[in-house]
């Protein structure tokens, strides 16, 4: 029998190219999420959250995927020592509304702020800060999650670390998540006083960041992917720190915590494939990088637009056409700075269009076995699917990342050789163990987790 | 181990109807060069395909197996299809390749003859693209490729039992593919011309004679773009475009060889 609201649907990734078809499961409220793997069908079953994972984490083909973004609801808060208990189905957009006002900003933030809590927890993602405060999961006292073993279960890291951490970057392997505790960062404003560096090259941003980003909370690269020669790898560098409410003047300084994002506009659902191409992107590379001030100090800036102006456009991802867009992600260790400039300039060889393209420095590593982030540089680049030539060009990147003890974030991934993952997580066999005792039947899948034989 | 499509086309696993096919053959080479790990042959005459079988391993395939397949025994057709989706989990790509040629001025005498290539070639087709469609569907994923030919697109006098065989798998294929529209399951349909083959060993060339290999390339980049229709060589789309149009006298001068 099939759960209540559910109905066949066609689901792909935020880089829409390898939709597959699967019962698609609403639950409208916790007691009916919590029903979610009775009756599992033969092909298994996955959580989804707003589905801004690039590839295929959050589908199932044959099978069903549970939709949980109806299960949204903030269970406590706690303003005064900034704790939340908050639905995995919440998004960090709405989390954002409830809590700058009242002066706490979420722990980690991505590029977008339309990821769910239970995405968050299951990519185990990073934001502009990971070299000061981890990821996300190192910022969570507690999680509830739906085991196919032992039905609801509460874990943390100091209960039950190992299915706490293999549920970290477990990309929804290991149960449904029903919620979070999470651990706030107080703000005394809502505005950023932001440092921007233009740099001539790789080597000089490199450098910058190394020398520099210790000093701030928040840090990141964009990277112009397409200049070659001495200019090959220049960046626009910003780095900043949320604001002191006696360091705003004028109408912020009246509402220091004032934070109202905008959407401005759509894209529409047919566009034609090849408006982002070459040229076009090449175009943009050089106007964003003219456009940025050679060195500019303490600009102040609103949250929208240091960490989200790509969602200022719903469905940007429509820009690239029915074909979609492929990310790749990698981390190689701070040592391999020679790694990652054969990367880059191999990318800049093969006119390989990106204009999306983000270099940051990692700090440390959490527990998680699956857990993306470690001491690196990660560079992270969105190319047009309908590029030629793509797939082996990725998959020779993929081999320079590994022979440097590398890896590839798989909540961006859509086409790595699976014969790669071990060596990318090489402690795949340990998760593997705590994720056999959380599902010994296999209930959890996902295409991703098929393509590349995780479980 | 069970895969599916990836976003730049690469294939896991595939099944070839026709496994002998020299045109999937150098479709599956091409594949396994890339990272496909399961190969199974489908054909009259498994044991045939011991040779090619080893290469496959060779080239880096973890399984390569043939099994027992008759186009023309329709009954079967489900059975065998079922068999090798449960033995070998997801199958990411199925080639449906087989097919007779035969020879005109042979079916002029002989319509029996003519009835068993319509059987072969449309009916098997049927029935064996509707036994894949069947499993597709129910995995959620997975690409049916079906080897029709321009020969379908306009009807030639010189092979018009086999031109007309092609224009009914064709149709078949095309309304299929629209029938599996919102399921994950796919069909693409690959329409090439002259290519140097076993079907055509000894035959005068015609126009854009192609290889088996060029073919396979067009297969891979249709695969890559999520082509529903794919020509070998591509520029036949325009050509074809010019002559579906032609009036009909026109056509008989230039379509006799
Ligand atoms: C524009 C853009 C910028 C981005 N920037 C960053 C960035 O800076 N840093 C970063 O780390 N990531 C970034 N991402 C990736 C994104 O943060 C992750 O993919 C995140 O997991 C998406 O969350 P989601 O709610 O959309 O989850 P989905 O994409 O729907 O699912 C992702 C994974 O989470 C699992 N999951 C979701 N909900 C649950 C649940 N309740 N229980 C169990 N499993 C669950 C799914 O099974 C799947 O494996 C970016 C993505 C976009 C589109
Ligand atoms: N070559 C061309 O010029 C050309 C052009 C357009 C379209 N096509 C089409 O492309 C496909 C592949 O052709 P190809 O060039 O690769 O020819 P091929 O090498 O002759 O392959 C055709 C295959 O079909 C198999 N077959 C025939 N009858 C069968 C039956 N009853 N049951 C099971 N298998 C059967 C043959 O098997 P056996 O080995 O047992 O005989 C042979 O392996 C065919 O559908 C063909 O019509 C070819």
């Amino acid at each position: 029998m099939s759960p209540p609201h559910s109905s066949a649907a066609l689901l792909s990734g935020w880089g829409r190219t390898a939709p597959s078809g699967a019962e698609l499961v609403r639950p409208l409220g916790l007691g009916e999420l919590r029903t979610t793997l009775d009756d599992a069908p033969t092909r298994g079953v996955i959580a989804r959250g707003l589905g801004r994972s690039y590839g295929d984490a959050a589908q199932n083909a044959g099978g069903r995927v549970i939709d949980t973004t109806s299960v949204d609801d903030v269970a406590w808060f706690d303003a005064e020592r900034g704790h939340i208990k908050v639905a995995a189905g919440a998004s960090l957009d709405e989390l954002m509304r409830h809590l700058v006002p009242r002066g706490w900003f979420v722990p980690v933030s991505p590029g977008t702020r339309f990821v769910t809590v239970g995405g968050a927890v299951a990519s185990d993602i990073h934001g502009k800060n990971h070299h000061r405060v981890g990821s996300w999961c190192d910022h969570v006292s507690e999680l509830t999650l739906l085991t196919p073993a032992d039905g609801q279960v509460t874990v943390g890291p100091d209960r039950d670390p190992d299915l706490f951490w293999a549920t970290a970057g477990g990309m929804g392997l290991t149960g449904v998540i029903l919620d979070a505790t999470v651990t706030l960062t107080p703000i005394e404003t809502s505005r950023l006083l932001v440092d921007t560096d233009r740099t001539a090259n790789l080597d000089e941003v490199m450098a910058l960041m190394e020398s520099g980003d210790a000093a701030y909370p928040y840090s990141v690269a964009w990277i112009d992917l397409v200049a070659t020669g001495s200019a090959l790898g220049r960046s626009v560098l910003t780095r900043g720190r949320f604001a002191r409410r006696h360091e705003l003047t004028g109408s912020a300084a009246r509402d220091p915590l004032a934070y109202s994002p905008q959407v401005v506009a759509g894209v529409p659902p047919v566009v034609p494939s090849g408006l982002l191409n070459r040229a076009s992107i090449r175009a943009f590379n050089e106007f964003w990088y003219r456009k940025a001030p050679a060195r500019r100090r303490d600009e102040v800036q609103e949250i929208p637009r240091f960490w989200h102006p790509l969602d200022l456009v719903r469905d940007w991802n429509r820009l690239y056409g029915a074909r979609g867009v492929v990310q790749w992600q990698c981390v190689v260790p701070l040592e391999a700075g020679g790694a990652l400039r054969r990367i880059i300039a191999g990318l800049a060889e093969a006119r390989c269009p990106s204009f999306l393209s983000v270099l940051k420095r990692f700090g440390p590593a959490n527990p998680g076995p699956l857990s993306f982030p470690g001491p690196g540089w990660t560079l992270s680049l969105d190319i047009p699917a309908m590029v030629s030539g793509l797939g082996p060009l990725l998959d020779r990147l993929d081999l320079e990342v590994v022979e440097v003890g590398g890896r590839i974030y798989l909540a961006k991934d859509s086409r790595l050789r699976p014969e790669l993952v071990g060596d990318m997580y090489p402690r795949l066999d340990e998760w593997r163990a705590v994720r056999d005792r959380a599902d010994p039947n296999g209930v959890l899948r996902s295409d991703l987790s098929r393509r590349l034989g995780l479980c | 181990m069970a895969t599916v499509r990836d976003a730049v086309g690469g294939v896991q696993s595939v099944l070839v109807l026709g496994g002998g096919s020299d045109l999937a053959l150098a479709t599956v080479r091409r594949m396994v060069a890339d990272r496909c790990h399961t190969v199974v042959l489908a054909a009259r005459h498994p044991d045939r395909l011991e040779g090619e079988l080893a290469a496959l391993r060779g080239a880096g395939a973890a399984t390569a197996e043939s099994v027992s397949f008759d186009a023309d025994d329709v009954t079967s057709h489900q059975k065998v299809v079922d068999d090798v989706f449960a033995r070998h989990g997801d199958i990411d790509l199925v080639l449906l390749a087989f097919g007779v040629l035969g020879d005109q001025d042979n079916f002029d005498h002989d319509p029996v003859a003519a009835a068993a290539a319509a059987t072969t070639n449309f009916v098997g087709g049927v029935s064996a693209g509707l036994a894949v469609a069947g499993q597709l569907r129910a995995q959620g994923h997975g690409t049916l490729v079906v080897f029709s030919s321009v020969a379908g697109v306009r009807v030639r006098a010189d092979n018009l039992v086999y031109g007309a065989t092609k224009a009914g798998l064709d149709g078949f294929a095309s309304g299929l593919s629209d029938r599996l529209a919102g399921t994950g399951a796919r069909v693409m349909v690959v329409r090439p011309g002259f290519v140097h083959s076993k079907m055509t060993d000894g035959m005068d060339p015609a126009p854009f004679a192609t290889t088996p290999e060029a073919v396979a390339d067009a297969v891979l980049d249709g695969l890559r773009r999520g082509s529903e229709v794919v020509w070998a060589p591509p520029a036949l789309r325009l050509v074809f475009g010019v002559l579906r149009l032609v009036p009909r006298p026109v056509w008989r001068r230039l379509s006799a060889r």
